[in-house]
């Protein structure tokens, strides 16, 4: 499968952001995602569809290290990205849940401070001294993550529990605490999910604005409009591989697309797993420690 | 439970049966002094009639103020009929358990006097009444006006003596009797106190100011309100489970980690302390080390603990993790059990354990010796008593410190959702570690005090479950129990898990029975403890939340 050429944005590096290549996960006798190439450049919008249970998901887990793919390589900013969450964060890729994961019981704030985990150093010891330095840092985590929550739309909220957020709110939310950790590169797992039109406008604003300050954003969505409104680029996964990638318009118009959402009429649909990400299969193919 | 009447009526009842409670202690309930606390004085109100008094006062004053008597309604923002309706629970329930224990343990309802029988229908009348006046709960409470600095902070410092006298009295009491009538007041009167929002109102000042000074000055008046040394010696085995439940509620609070073994880590630093205490039990024959030098030696040491026995389990979830961690408690009785010379090398003196450790030694002062502090004669248990405060004071500070910064947030992420907190760039195992070592070296540094206050080390003091604690059950019952994440919870579970078997001791064979019950009714009607987190208090100011669900919030936010 060859690649389409890289719209690189201007003025900026010769290499690509993000550059996955042949990346290849399989669980058991399933291969959910299989030698999918993709590239993201800097500053663009990249959108990733395809219908229920195409591998999507399963592939942001291994670009994130939630999961360590079976096979290819990712690189990011010119260098080979560990498949280690804690690596992967700091190199400067965040990312936000399909089904929303927030810490349900630390307040809004607190959830965008943990987000700055990686931008930030203090041990146990100086958390007990409390030194000069130890407060500038908490000062600029709060002051910082204050910003943040007014950016997606959350200032004044920051005082709640997460989990009394709207659902709406608690999607914002979920950017804000990914944005805290200085990303170049923002990973939105169906970020407008069971939102009403408002909203997603909103959310569409909102994507905008990250392209704005300099982050480049890949976004697996289900509403077209939004995708057609959004995106630079769109790619097509199908069963795990990718089918084309191209301009929203063509891949719109793309035959094999709407055949791959509809069904040929001579073939039975693509096996449709509606569960959660995980919660329903093999704990021994995560990794989170 | 609301009861139906006109309104004139019920205040008319609540009214009489708040002037006749009043009333009733200072009469005779019982003939002989055989009963304990001496109720057979008219004019001077004795035993668990004092229990009477107190509760009776509180119900007049919420009384007060839920018929609207200017300036005391202020004691009750919340609302004051439902605080009423507590209080008079418990001048019912104390009343009623006094009375009733007269009638049993002397051998038939002749044995109450009439002043007995008066308070046994005054309390009925008070607690009909509030429950029949109309519920005025704010809807959402009045934000609280700041008071100028030194009155809030004396109001804090009144409100900690208040508690300390409360504990005091529960500590100091004698007899299953009067323990009994007294733990249902303090229960209910700590409900009423916190539906009236007066709870509430006290922890926002109380985080205003920080004043655990105030709370730690409460808590060093108790051993000048002591004679003998026969309670002290109590509150120092409440402190030592208090200080080890605090350090384990690190882990389990925090991070979220269901630790079975963590009484191991207890013995370790004990152990530690009794090797190099000098004592002619001791392997190691050396002249006792210095206190201090001991106590960094058992954190280090129980630290190390940690460490090995974290490394391997905490990368499993749940119940595995709570399964090795059982294991490995046991072990640790086990090991220092055959560590005697026959079944393995000579270290621990097997099951006799080390005896006869001498008193900790610290800058010159003995802690065996008595001491005169402000012409108060401090024995023995008084001067661990101090040290003590001073052990908990620590890990307090370290508890709090710790829980609010970078690494307390990545605890708590991790124990809410992992696999978002790996997402955020957490090292989970890492952080884990973490805390588990924290936990068992300030649980190591409690050890070494308890193995010199008790003056052993034997493995039987460090099992999975006893009767009595600490044990890791009663640990963890004791963080459970009293509100896990929080300061003031397995401080309060602690006290109410040492003092219920201690003053029971009848109950001895049906403990671990009745033990496992409360547990199971704690659990279905209130999972979130006694002192519920600050999740809980959040909810509350919350504005989206409605009034109604306010209610519920609050009404669960009690005891
Ligand atoms: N940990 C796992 N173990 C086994 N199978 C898995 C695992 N994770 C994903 N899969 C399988 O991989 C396939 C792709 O799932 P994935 O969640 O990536 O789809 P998706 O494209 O995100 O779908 P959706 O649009 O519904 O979110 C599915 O068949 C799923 O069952
Ligand atoms: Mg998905």
């Amino acid at each position: 499968m060859s690649t389409p050429p890289v719209l690189e944005a201007p003025g900026t590096g010769t290499s690509p952001l993000l550059e996955a290549r042949r990346v290849t996960m399989r669980f058991g006798g399933l291969t959910a995602v299989d030698g999918v190439d993709l590239t993201v450049g800097r500053g663009q919008i990249v959108g990733l569809i395809g219908p229920n249970g195409a591998g999507k998901t399963t592939f942001f887990n291994c670009l994130t290290g939630l999961y360590v793919p079976t096979d290819g390589e990712v690189r990011f900013d010119g260098a080979a990205l560990p498949p280690r969450p804690a690596k992967v964060t700091r190199a400067g890729v965040a990312r936000t849940f399909q089904n929303i994961r927030l810490f349900a019981n630390m307040t809004v704030l607190e959830n965008v401070i943990v987000g700055r985990h990686t931008r930030t150093t203090a041990g146990l010891l100086s958390a007990i001294g409390r030194g000069p330095r130890y407060r500038r840092e908490e000062r600029e985590s709060h002051s910082r993550a204050g910003e943040l929550l007014e950016f997606v739309g959350l200032g004044g909220q920051g005082n709640q529990l997460a989990r009394n957020l709207s659902y709406g709110a608690q999607r914002r939310l979920e950017i804000a605490r990914a944005l805290a950790s200085e990303p170049k590169l923002l990973l939105l797992d169906e970020p407008t999910a069971g939102m009403n039109p408002q909203e997603t406008r909103e959310t569409e604003e909102l994507v905008h604005a990250v392209r704005d300050q300099g982050i480049a954003v890949l976004v697996i969505e289900h509403d077209m409009r939004f995708i057609m409104n959004l995106c630079d680029r769109v790619a097509v996964l199908v069963q795990g591989s990718k089918l084309i990638e191209g301009a929203p318009g063509d891949v719109q118009a793309d035959e094999r697309v709407v055949e791959a959402y509809l069904g040929a009429p001579d073939d039975e649909p693509p096996p449709l797993d509606e569960g959660d990400e995980a919660a329903t299969r093999d704990p021994n193919q995560e990794r989170t420690a | 439970m609301t009861i139906k009447m006109s309104s004139r009526v019920a205040q008319a009842l609540t009214a009489t049966g708040a002037a006749l409670t009043l009333a009733s202690p200072f009469l005779a309930w019982t003939w002989t002094a055989a009963y304990p606390g001496n109720l057979t004085l008219n004019g001077y109100p004795g035993g668990s009639q004092v229990v009477t008094l107190v509760t009776g006062l509180l119900a007049t004053m919420f009384a007060a103020a839920a018929f609207g008597v200017p300036g005391v309604r202020r004691l009750a923002p919340a609302g004051a009929v439902r605080a009423l309706r507590a209080a008079s629970l418990a001048a019912l329930t104390t009343t009623w358990v006094t009375v009733a224990a007269i009638a049993i343990t002397l051998g038939g309802a002749v044995n109450v006097e009439p002043g007995g029988w008066l308070a046994a229908v005054a309390v009925l009348l008070l607690a009909t009444g509030a429950h029949a006046l109309a519920d005025d709960t704010a809807e959402s409470p009045p934000k609280g006006v700041r008071l100028p600095w030194a009155v809030e902070v004396a109001l804090i410092t009144v409100v900690f003596l208040a508690a300390m006298f409360v504990l005091t009295y529960g500590i100091t009491t004698d007899s299953a009797e009067d323990f009994l009538a007294f733990l249902p007041a303090a229960g209910f009167g700590a409900r009423a106190l916190s539906v009236a929002g007066v709870t509430r109102r006290i922890s926002e000042i109380n985080a205003r100011h920080r004043v655990a000074v105030a709370a730690l000055a409460s808590a060093l008046v108790f051993p000048f309100t002591q004679t003998g040394d026969q309670y002290t010696a109590i509150a120092d085995n409440i402190l030592v489970f208090a200080a080890v439940a605090l350090g384990l509620n690190i882990v389990v609070g925090l991070v979220g980690l269901l630790d079975l073994g963590y009484v191991a880590f207890l013995g370790t630093g004990a152990y530690s302390a009794a090797l190099v205490s000098g004592s002619t039990f001791s392997t190691f024959h050396i002249a006792p080390w210095p206190f201090w030098a001991t106590a960094l030696l058992g954190m280090g040491v129980s630290l190390l603990a940690g460490l090995i026995i974290g490394a391997p389990t905490l990368r499993l979830h749940g119940d595995y993790l709570a399964i090795v961690t059982l294991g490995f408690g046991e072990i640790f009785r086990i090991t220092v059990n055959n560590l005697d010379g026959t079944s393995g090398p000579s270290l621990t003196n097997g099951p006799n354990g080390i005896n006869a450790i001498p008193d900790i030694e610290l800058f010159g002062f003995d802690f065996g010796a008595p001491h005169t502090i402000l012409g108060v004669s401090f024995g023995r248990f008084a001067n661990y008593y101090l040290l003590l405060l001073a052990v908990i004071a620590v890990i307090v500070f370290v508890y709090a410190r710790a829980g609010d910064s970078r690494v307390g947030r990545a605890w708590i992420a991790l124990r809410e959702d992992e696999k978002a907190a790996t997402a955020m760039g957490i090292e989970g195992f890492r952080f884990k570690l973490l805390a588990f070592g924290l936990g068992a070296s300030l649980a190591g540094l409690a050890g070494t005090v308890m193995a010199h206050l008790q003056t052993n080390a034997v493995p039987d003091n460090y099992k999975f479950a006893d009767t009595a604690p600490p044990n890791s059950a009663f640990l963890l019952a004791a963080v459970v129990l009293g509100g896990m994440g929080t300061i003031s919870g397995p401080l309060v579970g602690a006290a109410l898990l040492y003092l219920i078997p201690a003053k029971f001791e009848f109950f001895n064979r049906y403990q671990m029975m009745l033990f496992g019950l409360a547990l199971i009714v704690m659990m279905r009607f209130r999972p979130e403890g006694l002192v519920p987190d600050r999740k809980h208090q959040l909810e509350f100011h919350d504005e989206q939340v409605s009034g109604a669900e306010a209610r519920q919030v609050a009404a669960e936010a009690t005891v």
